[in-house]
This record gives C-alpha cells, sequence and structure tokens, in this order.
C-alpha cells in the first residue's frame, strides 16, 4: 500500500516536471519550429505546429544577407575577455572579505551591488562620450571594458558565497606551511572552489553573451556580437517572424550547447553550499 | 581551466590590437531592415565594381534601436556613421540642428528636379537638400473587392467617412473571421498617432493651432477618435489596441479585414502572392474625407526613408558619391533589371511614374502617386508646423506617445473618449509650456 502511494506520488512528481520544464522550454521549442517555416506559416491562425512543409529557406537568407561568423567571434570574445577580467580583480575581491571581513565588509558588498540598480541608459551619454574621447567605439577592448564593470559585483558576491563556505583553518594551515598569498589563493583556495567558480564564469558568459543595450549602443559593425545580429532581422514593415527566429536560433545555439554539456558543473555550483 | 582563461583573454587583446591598415574609404551606412533596404544591400557589389576605391559597410537595426543609436551618435559628435537613414521627421529638426551636411556634391546627371516636388520640400531646409529620398509613402485605403462586391458595395472614387462606417458594418461577418475594418490601435508617435494624427486631418483638426496651442479638444478631434473608436470597437478584429503595421499586416494578408487604412507601402505587401493570401483581391482608393474639402483631399500622411550624412563624418565625399548612386534613376533600372519593375523602391521620383513598365507591373503605382502628390507638408497659416500625420518640433515624440497611449485606453475601454482627449490635452499643454512655446 505504502509503495503504491510512493509509485503514484513519484509518477504524479515525474509528469508535473515535465510539465513545467516543457512550459518553461515552449517559447524555444516554438522559436524553433518558426524558424523552419514560411513567413506566411510563421504568422498564420490557427498555428501550425508541426505539419508544415520544413524549409531552411530563413538559415539560408540570414547567412547572404550578413555574415553569422563575424558576430559569433565577437560574442566569444567579448563574453570570455570580460569574464576573465573580472576574475582577475573579484577572487582576490572576494578572498579578501570572506576571509577578513571589517566591519564594513557588508556595506561595500551592498554598495558594490547598488551600482547595478542605476538603468543603464541614465549613463549612456558620459560613458558614449568616453568612449569617443578615448576611440573606444566600435572596439572590443572597450566593450570588455563596459561589460566587466558592469558584471563585476555579482562575480564578487557569488564568489564571496562560495569562499565564505570553504573553512579559514584551511587557509590557515597553507600560511602556517610557509605559502605565499600567491600560492595560497591560487593553489589552496582556488581549487576548494573550483565549483563555484565553474558556475560564476558560466553565469558571467551568458549574462554578457546576453547583453543587449550596451553591445548595441556601443558598436557598429567591428566589434558588434550576435545581439546586434538578432536586431538586424526585426523590421517595422513586412513580415520578418520566421527570419527573426532562425536569427535567434542561430544566436543562442552555442550558449545553447556549452550550456547542455556543463550542466552537471552548473547546477552543482549553484547548490554548492546548501547543504553543509 | 585557468589556461584556457588566459588564452582567450590573450586572443582578445590581440584581436584588438591588429587594426588594419586601410588602403581605401569604408563607409558605414546605417539602415533599418526592410525589403528594399535589404536588396540596397544585396546590389552594393555593383556599386563597389564602378567605385574601387570605397567599400560599403552596413549596419542594420530595428527602427527604434537605430533612432536611438543614430540620436546618441550625432548628438556627442562621435561619427560612427557616415550614410544615416533617416525619416521627414528628423531631417528638419536635424538640418536646424545643423547636424547634417547639405547634400550639394551629388553630381550633374543626378537630376534633382525628378523628385517628387512634395518629398523634395520635405526634405529640404533654406532650399538646400539635407537627405536623398530612398522610397516614400503617404496612405492608401486598402479594401476587399471581393467582400464589397459579395456586399453589394462599389467602393467612390472619394471615399468619405460616412460610407466606410457604412461599407464597415455590411463586409463584417464575425462568424467568419471577417472584420469590416483594421486600424492601428498601438500607442506611439509612429505607430497609433500617425493613423490618428492623419485621421483628425481628414476632419478638418491639427496637432496645434497658429499660436501652438494643442487642439486634442477640438471639434475635429473629438469627431475623428470617437468614430475610429465606435468602429473599431464594433466591426474591428478583438485587441487592436496592441496592433501596428505588421499587426494588420498580417491579419489583412489572412483575408480577416474588410478595409485598412495605413502607409502607402502597404499595397505592394498585400499584393505580393509570397506574403498574402489576397493578392488578387486588393483594391485601392484615397484615404477617406470626414467633412467638406478636408485638407490635401485626405491624404495627410507623408514619410519617406532617406539616406543622409552626419556633420561628424570624415567621408562626406565618398558618402555622397554613395548617396547619389542609391536614389539615382540609374539605381531603379538596375533594381529592375534584377529583380522586376515590382520591387523598386517607390514614391520618389516623377520618372519612374511615367515608365509604363513600372505602371503595368505595380497595381498600386497610381494611387501611391496621387497620394504622394497631393500630400504637402509645409507648414501653412493653420497649422506653423512641418509635418501631416506628425508635427517636426522634438517635443513631438514624447507628446506623441503620451497621447497615443490615452488613444489606445479608449481603444479598449478603459477610458471614454472626451476622459481620453482631455488627459491628451493637459498633458500636451504642460510640455509645450515646459518647452517654452510659443516660440
Amino acid at each position: 500500500m505504502a509503495r503504491n502511494v510512493t509509485t503514484g506520488r513519484k509518477i504524479g512528481t515525474t509528469i508535473l516536471a515535465w510539465f513545467v520544464g516543457l512550459v518553461i522550454f515552449f517559447p524555444i521549442l516554438w522559436t524553433f519550429l518558426t524558424s523552419f517555416k514560411t513567413e506566411l506559416q510563421a504568422i498564420s491562425i490557427p498555428p501550425v505546429f508541426v505539419g508544415f512543409d520544413w524549409t531552411l529557406e530563413n538559415y539560408r537568407t540570414i547567412q547572404t544577407q550578413s555574415n553569422y561568423f563575424h558576430f559569433m567571434a565577437n560574442s566569444i570574445y567579448l563574453s570570455l575577455g570580460s569574464t576573465a577580467l573580472g576574475l582577475i580583480f573579484a577572487i582576490p575581491a572576494a578572498w579578501a572579505m570572506a576571509f577578513s571581513p571589517t566591519k564594513r565588509t557588508k556595506d561595500v558588498l551592498l554598495w558594490m551591488l547598488s551600482t547595478k540598480m542605476l538603468p543603464a541608459v541614465g549613463v549612456l551619454i558620459p560613458i558614449y562620450l568616453l568612449f569617443v574621447r578615448f576611440g573606444l567605439l566600435d572596439s572590443r577592448l572597450g566593450l570588455i571594458v563596459v561589460l566587466f564593470l558592469i558584471n563585476l559585483p555579482i562575480i564578487v558576491w557569488m564568489l564571496y558565497t562560495y569562499f565564505k563556505e570553504i573553512p579559514g583553518e584551511i587557509l590557515e594551515a597553507a600560511r602556517m606551511d610557509g605559502a605565499s598569498l600567491g600560492k595560497e589563493i591560487t593553489q589552496v583556495l582556488a581549487p576548494m572552489a573550483v565549483p563555484g567558480i565553474a558556475s560564476t564564469i558560466l553565469l558571467n558568459v551568458i549574462l554578457s553573451w546576453n547583453e543587449a543595450f550596451w553591445t548595441l549602443n556601443l558598436t557598429t559593425s567591428n566589434a558588434a556580437p550576435l545581439t546586434a545580429f538578432i536586431a538586424s532581422f526585426s523590421s517595422p514593415q513586412g513580415n520578418f517572424y520566421a527570419k527573426l527566429s532562425a536569427a535567434s536560433m542561430l544566436a543562442i545555439a552555442p550558449i545553447l550547447i556549452v550550456g547542455w554539456f556543463s550542466q552537471k558543473q552548473l547546477v552543482r555550483g549553484l547548490t554548492f553550499g546548501a547543504v553543509k | 581551466m585557468r589556461f584556457s582563461m588566459l588564452t582567450a583573454s590573450a586572443c582578445a587583446l590581440i584581436a584588438v590590437a591588429a587594426t588594419s591598415a586601410e588602403a581605401q574609404t569604408t563607409l558605414t551606412i546605417g539602415t533599418v531592415n526592410n525589403s528594399d533596404m535589404i536588396r540596397m544591400q544585396g546590389l552594393t557589389p555593383e556599386f563597389e565594381k564602378a567605385h574601387p576605391d570605397i567599400k560599403v559597410n552596413w549596419v542594420t537595426l530595428e527602427e527604434n534601436i537605430l533612432r536611438q543609436r543614430v540620436t546618441t551618435d550625432i548628438a556627442t559628435g562621435g561619427g560612427q556613421f557616415d550614410v544615416m537613414t533617416i525619416g521627414t521627421y528628423e531631417v528638419p529638426i536635424w538640418a536646424k540642428q545643423e547636424w547634417l551636411k547639405p547634400l550639394d556634391g551629388l553630381g550633374d546627371g543626378y537630376d534633382m528636379d525628378d523628385l517628387i516636388p512634395a518629398i523634395r520640400s520635405a526634405l529640404s531646409s533654406d532650399g538646400k537638400l539635407y537627405a536623398a529620398p530612398f522610397y516614400a509613402e503617404s496612405v492608401l485605403t486598402l479594401y476587399r473587392k471581393d467582400l464589397f462586391e459579395k456586399a453589394g458595395l462599389t467602393m467612390p472614387e472619394k471615399p468619405t467617412w460616412d460610407f466606410i462606417a457604412e461599407a464597415a458594418e455590411k463586409v463584417t461577418d464575425k462568424d467568419a473571421g471577417i472584420y469590416g475594418i483594421c486600424l492601428r490601435g498601438k500607442p506611439g508617435w509612429g505607430e497609433n498617432m500617425a493613423f490618428l494624427g492623419n485621421m483628425a486631418r481628414e476632419f478638418g483638426a491639427n496637432y496645434f493651432d497658429a499660436d501652438w496651442k494643442p487642439q486634442f479638444e477640438s471639434e475635429g478631434w473629438k469627431k475623428a477618435v470617437t468614430l475610429y473608436v465606435d468602429l473599431m470597437q464594433k466591426y474591428g478584429p478583438p485587441g487592436a489596441a496592441s496592433n501596428g503595421f505588421n499587426e494588420n499586416l498580417q491579419l489583412f494578408g489572412q483575408g480577416k479585414c474588410g478595409m485598412w487604412m495605413d502607409a502607402s507601402v502597404a499595397a505592394s505587401f498585400v499584393t505580393d502572392p509570397k506574403q498574402s493570401q489576397v493578392p488578387d483581391k486588393v483594391g485601392f482608393a484615397p484615404a477617406p474625407c470626414g467633412v467638406e474639402g478636408c485638407p490635401n483631399d485626405g491624404f495627410n500622411w507623408l514619410w519617406a526613408w532617406s539616406l543622409a550624412i552626419p556633420n561628424s563624418s570624415q567621408k562626406a565625399e565618398a558618402a555622397q558619391t554613395f548617396i547619389s548612386w542609391a536614389t539615382s534613376k540609374e539605381y531603379l533600372e538596375l533594381v529592375a533589371e534584377k529583380e522586376g519593375w515590382a520591387n523598386v523602391p517607390p514614391g520618389t521620383r516623377t520618372s519612374l511614374y511615367e515608365n509604363s513598365k513600372y505602371t503595368e507591373a505595380a497595381p498600386f503605382a497610381e494611387a501611391t502617386l496621387n497620394a504622394i502628390q497631393h500630400a504637402d507638408p509645409s507648414p501653412t497659416d493653420d497649422k506653423p508646423y512641418y509635418g501631416l500625420q506628425f508635427a517636426a518640433i522634438p517635443e513631438f515624440q514624447g507628446i506623441g506617445t503620451a497621447v497615443g497611449q490615452q488613444m489606445a485606453a479608449a481603444l479598449s475601454g478603459s477610458a471614454t473618449v472626451d476622459q481620453a482627449l482631455k488627459q491628451s490635452q493637459a498633458i500636451a499643454e504642460r510640455e509645450m509650456s515646459r518647452a517654452g512655446y510659443p516660440k
């Protein structure tokens, strides 16, 4: 009897989990399906689900209209570059705050986060003027710096929470054995925090990949990433949903593949420290 | 992991450092994504073949993003664009701000007198051309000939709003999913206000009077908005308050609308079998009139996507060469040769409409030309501003969008027409006095 209830509940939970998963996944699935329709089928009412003539026409049009790989390369440069730069600054910062906190540490953390509360457009003109002055417009370097700065508070916060879970005594022991500060961070702390650092990297790569305000406003062509690629397929006059869907699929494909292969790390990192 | 991070950042830095030496002039052109512009991008190799010293770099963006992007760049002197695509709303304002270079080097063969006068005047300031028209549009009434025949109706040569109201009622067949009339409802100065500004003019009302006093509580606006809300609530499609050009294009293309008044460029979409299910059933008529002798015979809409050179560009000479090519008669012939006459960008040159090959291929040619020729955006005694469906002053974007939201509220029934207009008047008066009008 008891076993029956458990099985029943298991089936119920499984169905519920699949249902929730499907609801969350549905927009991506729909985009995927739409990308293989003609423009007329894409907007037809009632909508067609799978019973249409699948076509690669949209992907072909997109290839002739713009150079996907140029945009993708920029997206990779920007997301990896800004994340790497972020870690170089955030690991020491988080180390300091986690292992030698002062009475102002909490305030500093909160202040860092408060910079995220300013709407980006509020500083568009000042930043743009700085970029004009330093000749950074439409350059990858300029964007890497901006993306690094806007994500820095999140990186520091994430690393800070992970580092807090590591007993300070281990670092102390390393110090007792004569490890220098650099060795302490790179050879003792970092290996222990690998899951945390990995999920920080992944989250920041995704955030930089998806960032669509600065990447659109500070680039024209040389440094334009996939967000600009997607934006070029929306149209004020005319049907564009099928082509836009195809462009979106191409834009999310790399990050989707990376996410798929690293989902174990991601989940482990996000739940790291949840159970002591 | 650390190794790959270091490699990635090293790659990024090397890539930034490696700037290529430029042997030729590279033009950066900012544009919107529509079929005519995409066609021009496809034909760019022809231009580069004829001008081997110029290379063209396209930046295509969504209309609102482009507008924000270009405005930021031009206001800060960023110099990111050598040619930009702007509309008839921006040209008078930007020319006055001295943000644009006058186009005085388009070449002897350009034939500026061939440009349709209404368009040329809309893009000029103090007699100088500041942007060259790439394609232009006015407003048309599109209707379904088959549905009209079934209902025993004949579209008059110059329809009135009384007739349109009667036809909307007769054509509507909600059980069959057919709505008598589809109009824009999505709020925005370039969305529902483009249509409503035009409709109010058909009832003899403007945005501002000669002393820059907003006119939203005038008789004309009241009549126009009351009729608009009434028709749309009774015979319009559900959820019309979120319909813009594209949504109506889809509805009409799927055979769900009896009539649709919108930008004349819609005609080329709904007659294209690839984009419409009713390509051979569409008729064209002028925009309806609300009063005797309504201004411009109801054609109160003029828009031209145009190419202009920002003052911050360092490559003005090459930019003029490109603009001259892209808006020339020869370009129209090039498109016709490669893609057929029906795909030639419409509305800019008189000679195009004298070409029988074009008028045969494009069933909407005559109606479009008629509409554009009648639409005169110049200021008049009772209208101090440039523009018809918009007012070419910097404050209009904000006012237009705020008023558009009031109109959408009236359409969806969350406010009455009187409340919406009263609120609109208050918003507009506040904004105008804050901006220091009358000037």
